[in-house]
């Protein structure tokens, strides 16, 4: 290949995409640094990087700016997670749901899976700006990007109103109907699942606190009949240790399986609805260009003409893109959740049968004392 | 000697015997009164611990109390006691039961009356199964005739549960909610344990005010049982404790047993109140967590309902049915947890209690025994007065007086190595016992947890070809 050639073809991602691991995280402070580890495609070799949340949000923005790949606006943009804090607020915490839990292992996963998404991507994987996160040692720039075309910031009310804005193709309007449903059953569901897991996590705590208070029951002293209570307390001390032990476990095979497949499900939900509000704004655009060039005086109606002519064209490439999305987006989501729920089902199986093994034991120890 | 109690299934009993794991009756408990005995067999198998096991009977309490779209209720708590605890050293003579629970009258006056059931192969009583209805105030009154005989002191006399306003307005209005029903259900329980634990005392079993309780038709109600909530009952404890501590002869033992064992009892008490504490905590956690997982479980239900891709919708609708279930099995555990654990430490904290009250009746035959020797000196000096004074009729009297006076320190001196005697007995089978009651509950409290998790695998052994069916 010549050098123009290369240099006219966009950026091939030098890693495989399904190597990219959040390796750990480094606290200074308040700042948090993600090392990222990726394995070259060409030989054999890594690339370790180091990176901020802002280099992630450098990224995104980078990815939102691409206004010159036609039907950019169709993509689903894998979602980013929001941004964690070291002592974090309430609203944070909340914001941030199943990955505010743990040891920032939920919150690495969810990080890591966003890169492997936008690796795998066919579109966005092209960008340069990918290379260079994952590869280059020196942190990307920090200058501001311009002003990307995705500012969905304020919810005016006119923009509400475009959500709802009738659809000229059956396909799409379903598809926004039933993403509407979906989106806000998923978000409740995890809601209600974080629920479940706080409890559980209290619960065990309470087992922790049983089974300390139990060991000031223990008394000294050579009367069979106060040993035999002190043993008592003793081996029921240790009961609600395995109590304990059982419901954390529980509480984490939770987090780390449905409850992180459950929060990515919903984030990408909502991605899904952002890109389908682009799509319907491109279409109302078009129509509001249909109508000038229908009202226009002959003087304007050319350049109406070339005004909805290039409306009609972005919409095409639009809607193109975004029936390709889709079609990704919901055979990948499936395949998402089953493999949460095969996950989760699994650790869960494997967690209740150490317990019941431990309950047995306990249950003979027990049995077994005078 | 019989044989042990078995629950056999009987909707006469109320609360019933329990259906069993395959079953899954939508029937609610029955809070109907029915009187006939025939074939009934509602005694629970309390062999082995001679302080009666804590029965354990649950029922749609937690389930009301929770989530009233529960269809089928499983309490394998009640299984527990279905499964006889074959410790067949000694097979009991006595059995007691406390059931049917039935509201009687309206309004304020209203109360629970309770069916009382005894078996017995012992001469003493008029048949050998018989059964009589008592109300609440009854087991009260007889605590108060028994706390104060004379024959009786020293021996550690159980307490019956505590009064309460609250609950008792609650269940004035109506028995159907949840927390009426859950407050019946606990009281019924203690009310039962607390009987067992008076049958299986030698001593209080053969008191004639027990066996008028278990047999005699119509009992004239008891009056003067103000005082006699649980809580009444500690005040007055602690009240004389204080009086004791004031008093001005201090007792000089030779033996430090009792000021030993006094202190042991003192510190038990409290340990077992710090663990009552968090043992409740964790019941309020257990019951919130049912609550979250039927919240979930419905969630999860939606979720299926909306989902297009089929095989992923069923798996969903699915994995709420079975998050339904396990919204049962922390029902259980929950009742497991309260039922076995916090009524056992409530039960103890409460006989602590009761034991220093023996140790404080030692201390007041002592003291009335210090007293009737302080008076018996004033007599004789009164005596050596007379003398001198020489009033044959008057030293007459101070003789008689003398001799009369003598007799009492011999008596009281008597009644305090007795009452000494029976506190040590009392103590050294309390702690006995002590030791067997907990290690019976928490047998039952593990074998409980075990069948969860057993029910728990099956569910997720059920589920896992769901997950893997999706794609």
């Amino acid at each position: 290949m010549s050098t123009e050639e290369v240099k006219e073809t966009a950026s091939v991602l030098s890693v495989h995409d399904d190597s990219i691991k959040v390796t750990e995280v480094l606290k200074e402070g308040d700042t948090l640094t993600f090392i990222i580890v990726s394995q070259k495609l060409s030989g054999t070799g890594e690339y370790h990087v180091d990176r901020t949340y802002e280099d992630f949000e450098w990224l995104q923005q980078h990815l939102f700016s691409q206004g010159d790949v036609p039907g950019i606006q169709g993509v689903i943009f894998p979602p980013l997670p929001a941004k964690p804090q070291v002592n974090a607020s309430p609203r944070s915490i909340k914001q941030l749901g199943f990955l505010a839990l743990g040891e920032c292992q939920p919150y690495c996963k969810a990080l890591e899976t966003f890169l492997q998404q936008v690796a795998a991507h066919s579109i966005l994987s092209k960008n340069k700006a990918v290379e260079v996160f994952l590869t280059s040692s020196d942190p990307p720039g920090r200058q501001k990007v311009k002003k990307n075309i995705f500012n969905r910031l304020s919810q005016a009310v006119e923009e509400m109103r475009k959500e709802g804005h009738k659809d000229v193709d059956e396909f799409f309007q379903n598809e926004r109907d039933h993403n509407l449903i979906l989106t806000g059953c998923t978000k409740t569901a995890a809601e209600k699942f974080l629920d479940v897991v706080a409890t559980e996590q209290k619960i065990a705590v309470a087992c922790g606190h049983f089974s300390t208070a139990l060991h000031l029951c223990v008394e000294p002293g050579e009367d069979p009949d106060k040993q035999a209570f002190s043993r008592v307390c003793v081996k029921l001390s240790e009961v609600f240790e395995s109590i304990k032990k059982n419901m954390t476990s529980v509480a984490e095979n939770n987090v780390n399986t449905l409850g992180l497949g459950l929060d990515l499900e919903s984030r990408y939900q909502e991605a899904e609805r952002e890109m389908l509000f682009r799509r319907t704004c491109k279409l109302v655009e078009l129509e509001n260009a249909q109508r000038n060039v229908e009202k226009a005086k002959p003087v304007k109606k050319a350049a109406m003409e070339e005004v909805k002519k290039a409306a009609e064209t972005e919409f095409e490439h639009t809607s193109g893109v975004a029936k390709q999305e889709i079609a990704r987006f919901q055979g990948a989501r499936v395949e998402m959740l089953q493999q949460a729920l095969v996950g989760w089902c699994e650790k869960q199986l494997l967690t209740a049968k150490e317990s019941a093994d431990q309950f047995n034991q306990h249950l003979e120890v027990f049995r077994g004392m005078a | 000697a019989l044989t042990t109690g078995n629950m056999a299934a009987s909707s006469d009993r109320n609360p019933p015997p329990f259906p069993t794991a395959e079953e899954s009756e939508p029937g609610l408990c029955d809070m109907a009164d029915a009187d006939s005995d025939e074939g009934e067999d509602i005694f629970v198998s309390n062999v082995g611990s001679r302080f009666g096991d804590t029965s354990n009977k649950l029922t749609c309490v937690f389930r009301f109390a929770l989530s009233q779209s529960q269809k089928a209720c499983i309490f394998f708590i009640s299984q527990l006691t279905c499964i006889q605890e074959e410790e067949a050293k000694d097979s009991f003579d006595v059995d007691v039961a406390v059931t049917n629970p039935e509201k009687v009258g309206d309004g304020m006056n209203a109360y629970v009356a309770y069916k009382v059931s005894t078996r017995t192969s012992l001469p003493m009583f008029r048949s050998k199964v018989f059964s009589v209805r008592r109300r609440f105030s009854d087991f009260l009154g007889l605590y108060e005739k028994l706390s104060v005989k004379q024959s009786l002191h020293g021996c550690i006399i159980p307490l019956p549960p505590e009064k309460s306003v609250v609950g008792m307005t609650k269940v004035k209005v109506g028995m159907d909610d949840p927390s009426s029903v859950e407050f019946v259900e606990r009281r019924r329980a203690a009310l039962e344990r607390y009987l067992q634990r008076v049958v299986s005392h030698p001593s209080l079993l053969q008191d004639p005010d027990v066996r008028e309780f278990l047999e005699r038709e119509d009992l004239p109600r008891a009056v003067n049982t103000q005082a006699l909530s649980g809580a009444g009952f500690l005040k007055m404890i602690n009240k004389a404790s204080d009086a004791v501590n004031k008093m001005t002869i201090k007792m000089n033992e030779s033996d430090t047993w009792f000021e030993d064992k006094f202190q042991e009892v003192e510190n038990e008490e409290q340990q077992l109140r710090k663990l009552h504490v968090v043992v409740d905590s964790l019941v309020i956690h257990r019951k919130e967590l049912c609550g979250n997982t039927a919240v979930f479980a419905k969630s999860l239900a939606m979720l299926g309902n909306s989902e297009d891709n089929t095989a992923l919708s069923r798996a969903l609708s699915q994995l709420a049915e079975v998050e339904d279930k396990m919204e049962q099995l922390h029902q259980e555990q929950a009742a497991s947890d309260f039922f076995i654990f916090a009524e056992l430490l409530g039960d103890y904290i409460r006989l602590l209690g009761a034991v220093r009250g023996c140790f404080d009746q030692r201390m007041r035959a002592w003291q009335r025994w210090q007293e009737a020797q302080s008076t018996l000196q004033k007599k004789r000096e009164a005596e050596a007065k007379l003398l001198w004074a020489n009033k044959p009729d008057k030293l007459q009297q101070a003789k008689e007086e003398i001799t009369e006076w003598e007799a009492r320190v011999t008596q009281y001196e008597r009644d305090f190595d007795r009452i000494g005697m029976t506190v040590r007995k009392e103590v050294l089978r309390f702690e006995k016992e002590k030791a067997k009651d907990f290690k019976s509950q928490i047998i039952k409290y593990l074998e409980a947890m075990l069948q969860s998790q057993q029910r728990l695998i099956k569910f997720w052994e059920a589920f896992l070809p769901e997950a893997k069916a999706i794609a």
